[in-house]
């Protein structure tokens, strides 16, 4: 073995000495391949959501009458597949969840970054991860019991108990975690020699914070928002528990609605036989495939932003 | 006539630096940014606050452990969580041995491994989006493939395995992409060490990566199935039960099943009077796992950081 | 000692001769025209250099003209970045060490590296020599194990100081004893070749000093080359010293490290033909 021989060459030294040991080269081959393997798993996984959402959603759109989706109204069960209804109560949703999540979340974000001495850190970042690891459900629970009676019937009476305001508060409180922390990310990426410049000019420090951290991580921070939209997009727990469920075209945030997820969940448990075919049930995999676009695109545009933000720093 | 300077005083100077003027925008600024802290805080509270009021009283009354054993029931007052904490447990096993192993392989070759070639920047384009891929089009996937595609054979269609697979699934971005920055973290010089003493990479990464980044590496697990496991849309879609049914047990792979967010989804839809109480209670079981998981995750990060 | 010899070091390097240095088993390496690229990037050229047995070699120069990256072919250590890229042959004993059935893992058991800083494992004492002769096949455990660990710690001059605390951890040990291990641990897979890139410009005088002396020592079983910053340092310990620079290359504004002069040590240092050499060594530049 040339492992064990005293590699000072007492001889003129053959190619053959350098070669290694067999053996453990044989084990390097075989744990590359595992690893490989392991790492192809990720894109098998991609196609296997495209594969599985095209091919079922446009199996959907060949059961039924195309210009159903035109409907004003999304009542499945009774063929009716108008899909505006869901997209404007995920619109409406998600306006009010971003209207909570973006400056609240952006304003600890500033605080935690900016402004917080270590003792106050302390305390608050381990409040935002554990609301950030409260399961959607519970936020369900939350927005039906203690956000609809305390909050928005207060305000406005005389609406629905369960309506897109309501959910889109709740999904708005689930967001705010992500946007605290992503923000955080990008102002706490923005070099001191920045602040330091603007403080030795003589500035003070909201002018300095407002002025130039915030501009200088703005790509980050608009990769956050994006991130947070996107969330919000996707959120199915709250919306089912707290939107109300109607399938008609919502006139404004304070109507009952669904959304896509929550229509999606409606007919998933809706269904005694969750293996049921037919088009009432196929039309998951249709609202499943816009979902899965629109947040796709979102994360794609966001990712772009964090590209932005390291090639900066 | 040239101008004179102007004459400054000692007390000129003084009174400018002492006496400024109040800086009232950077005082208001301070306290919106204090503002959007406190809803962040008040909403918590609010929230704990409203589910314990009964849901304590419930398990006090009924007993934890009594409220854990028992299998749903018509009757508020008789129904229990076991067959949720069943349904929940087994996915969080599954999901441990199918996320684990194949998130940390797939790292260690992004990390160690992968040159910087097309294949390597797609594998990494692709687990950041999937990471961000909403859980219930996972739901669907799980639908697709284990609940009535072609391993449903292997699954029995809606069963526990299949949600376990389906979240294992929803699991595996979170933990590629954690254990990689854990592996990222390893200082070079370490690696180099083990190199310069003609060590393979598996060796090298074996020996000395993986131990260095191995606290790192648990937490990220830990905090990615606590997530897999609070999420009901997948379990919706995979079809677990919301009513009485017979079966949930332990060992019981591939029947009915159900699990613990899917019976909170359930019970909050349930007539406030009579079921709200056992809800509240059944979140706080589930709280207390989630959390509790959270917790571990977080403090063995710290202990580890505080160690380096 | 071929130090005495002239002749070797006039002889000219020409790509034929590696015939003749495989039978010249005091030549070790051999560079013909060596470069280093960073992807598109030229980090040092034209390296034409033969490094001798039993010799210590010093790489000199100022900071950023290659020394290190030179160093670093040596024992194939810059396979572990992406885009390094060499040019030019290198020979080990006559051998193409780029030529692919080359494996660089056997090369580095024969070439050992010390690090500017030392980078003992998170483990003990006894665990960090025993690493590498494991992984090598040369021992596993026992006695005979125990030998190459107490072996290798008496000829990095470390035995007397740990010998009783072997299981400790190797971290609790000052900088100069971590370096002094990490000495020890490249030595314990019995190397033809000791690399060392500026291995005591992290070290206190005192620890500086001893390490000096164990170079000294160990040139007789082993082959030193040595990348330094300290001029003095070469001075005192080198046979042979071979002195880089930068040449700025004034139409892509990036810098390349070239092989200005190599030559015995007295030479380089008494009466250096490159007036350049002169100025860096009488301390006028650099």
């Amino acid at each position: 073995m040339t492992a064990t021989t005293t590699p000072n060459p007492s001889g003129p030294l053959s190619i053959g000495d350098l070669a290694g040991d067999p053996r453990r080269q044989r084990a390097e081959r075989v744990v590359r391949t595992v690893l490989v393997a392991a790492a192809t798993t990720s894109v098998v996984i991609s196609i296997a959501i495209i594969y599985t959402l095209f091919r079922d959603a446009f199996g959907f759109l060949g059961q039924i009458q195309l210009n159903s989706l035109t409907d004003d109204v999304w009542l499945p069960r009774q063929g009716r597949f108008g899909v505006m209804a869901p997209l404007i109560g995920t619109m409406w949703v998600t306006v009010v969840a971003v209207l909570v999540a973006g400056p609240v979340g952006l304003g600890a974000a500033i605080y935690l970054s900016e402004y917080a001495k270590p003792r106050v850190r302390r305390i608050v970042k381990p409040v935002v991860e554990v609301l950030a690891s409260i399961p959607s459900v519970v936020v369900g629970y939350f927005a039906i019991r203690w956000i609809s009676p305390e909050i928005t019937q207060r305000l406005f009476d005389g609406s629905p108990a369960k309506n897109l305001l309501v959910a889109g508060l709740g999904v708005g409180l689930l967001t705010i975690p992500l946007m605290t922390s992503v923000s955080e990310d990008a102002l706490r990426a923005v070099p001191n020699s920045l602040r330091e410049a603007s403080y030795g000019l003589g500035a003070r420090k909201v002018t300095t914070v407002v002025r130039v951290v915030v501009p200088a991580a703005i790509s980050g921070l608009v990769a956050g928002l994006i991130l947070s939209i996107s969330r919000a997009i996707g959120e199915t727990m709250v919306v089912f528990l707290a939107a109300g469920g109607k399938g008609s075209l919502p006139g404004g945030p304070l109507d009952s609605g669904t959304t896509i997820t929550a229509a999606m969940a409606s007919v998933a448990k809706g269904t005694d036989q969750v293996k049921g075919v037919g088009p009432t049930f196929e039309s998951i995999f249709f609202l499943g495939l816009v979902l899965f676009m629109l947040t796709f695109s979102l994360n794609l545009i966001a990712d772009r932003f964090v590209r932005r933000v390291r090639q900066t720093y | 006539m040239a101008a004179t300077a102007p004459h400054i005083t000692t007390e000129m100077v003084q009174a400018r630096l002492k006496g400024q003027k109040a800086d009232v925008s950077g005082a208001i600024f301070k306290y919106l940014l204090w503002a959007c802290l406190g809803v962040v805080l008040i909403s918590l509270i609010a929230l704990i606050y409203s589910v314990s009021g009964e849901g304590l009283e419930k398990l006090n009354a009924r007993g934890l452990l009594n409220f854990m054993n028992a299998p749903f029931s018509i009757r508020p007052e008789r129904t229990g969580v076991y067959q949720g904490i069943v349904g929940t447990v087994t996915s969080a096993v599954i999901v441990a041995l199918v996320a684990f192993p194949l998130g940390v392989c797939a790292a260690i070759y992004l990390e160690e491994y992968a040159s910087d070639n097309w294949f390597t920047r797609l594998v990494d384009v692709v687990t950041r989006n999937l990471a961000g891929v909403p859980a219930v089009v996972y739901g669907l996937l799980g639908l697709a493939i284990f609940v009535r595609g072609p391993l449903e054979g292997l699954t029995g269609g809606r069963s526990v395995l299949s949600a376990g697979l389906t979240l294992a699934v929803l699991a595996l971005p979170i933990v590629i992409i954690t254990s990689a920055e854990a592996i990222r973290a390893v200082p070079q010089s370490l690696r180099e060490g083990g190199y310069g003493v003609g060590a393979t990479r598996w060796e090298v990464t074996r020996t000395l990566v993986l131990p260095n980044a191995l606290p790192a590496i648990l937490t990220g697990t830990i905090l990615a199935l606590a997530r897999a496991l609070g999420e009901a849309a997948p379990l919706l879609l995979v079809g677990a039960k919301d009513s009485v049914f017979s079966g949930g047990d332990w060992g019981d792979l591939r029947g009915d099943f159900t699990a613990l967010p899917s019976i909170i989804t359930d019970w909050s839809t349930r007539p406030a009077e009579n079921w709200n109480a056992s809800t509240q209670a059944a979140i706080l079981v589930t709280l207390a796992i989630v959390l509790g998981m959270n917790t571990v995750g977080i403090l063995l990060r710290n202990r580890f950081d505080k160690k380096k | 000692m071929t130090t005495s010899e002239p002749t070797i070091v006039q002889r000219p390097v020409v790509a034929e001769q590696s015939a003749a240095t495989t039978m010249n088993p005091s030549v070790v390496y051999e560079t013909n025209d060596l470069a280093v690229f960073y992807g598109a990037f030229k980090a040092v050229r034209d390296v034409n250099i033969n490094i001798h047995q039993h010799e210590i070699t010093a790489f000199i120069g100022p900071s950023g003209c290659g020394k290190t990256t030179v160093l670093r072919c040596f024992n194939r250590m810059n396979d572990l970045i992406d885009i390094a890229r060499v040019e030019g042959k290198l020979l080990y004993h006559g051998i193409d060490l780029y030529d692919r059935a080359v494996n660089p893992v056997e090369v580095r058991r024969r070439v050992g590296m010390v690090f500017q800083k030392p980078n003992p494992f998170p483990k003990s004492i006894y665990e960090n020599i025993a690493y590498g002769p494991r992984l090598a096949g040369l021992a596993k455990k026992g006695s005979a194990l125990d030998e190459i660990v107490e072996h290798s710690l008496r000829q990095a001059a470390l035995w007397d100081e740990v010998k009783d605390r072997l299981n400790d951890s190797a971290l609790g040990l000052s900088g100069g004893q971590q370096q002094r291990l990490c000495i020890g641990r490249a030595l314990a897979v019995n190397p033809e070749v000791v690399l060392m890139d500026e291995p005591c410009s992290a070290l206190d005088p005192i620890a500086t000093g001893r390490i000096e002396d164990l170079m000294e020592e160990i040139k007789k079983r082993y082959t030193i080359i040595i990348v330094t910053h300290n001029m003095q340092q070469a001075a005192r310990v080198s046979d042979r010293c071979a002195f880089f620079t930068t040449e700025v290359n004034e139409v892509s504004d990036t810098r390349t490290g070239m092989l200005v002069e190599y030559d015995t040590t007295d030479k380089m240092f008494s009466n250096p033909s490159d007036e350049r050499t002169e100025n860096y060594v009488t301390g006028r530049f650099g």
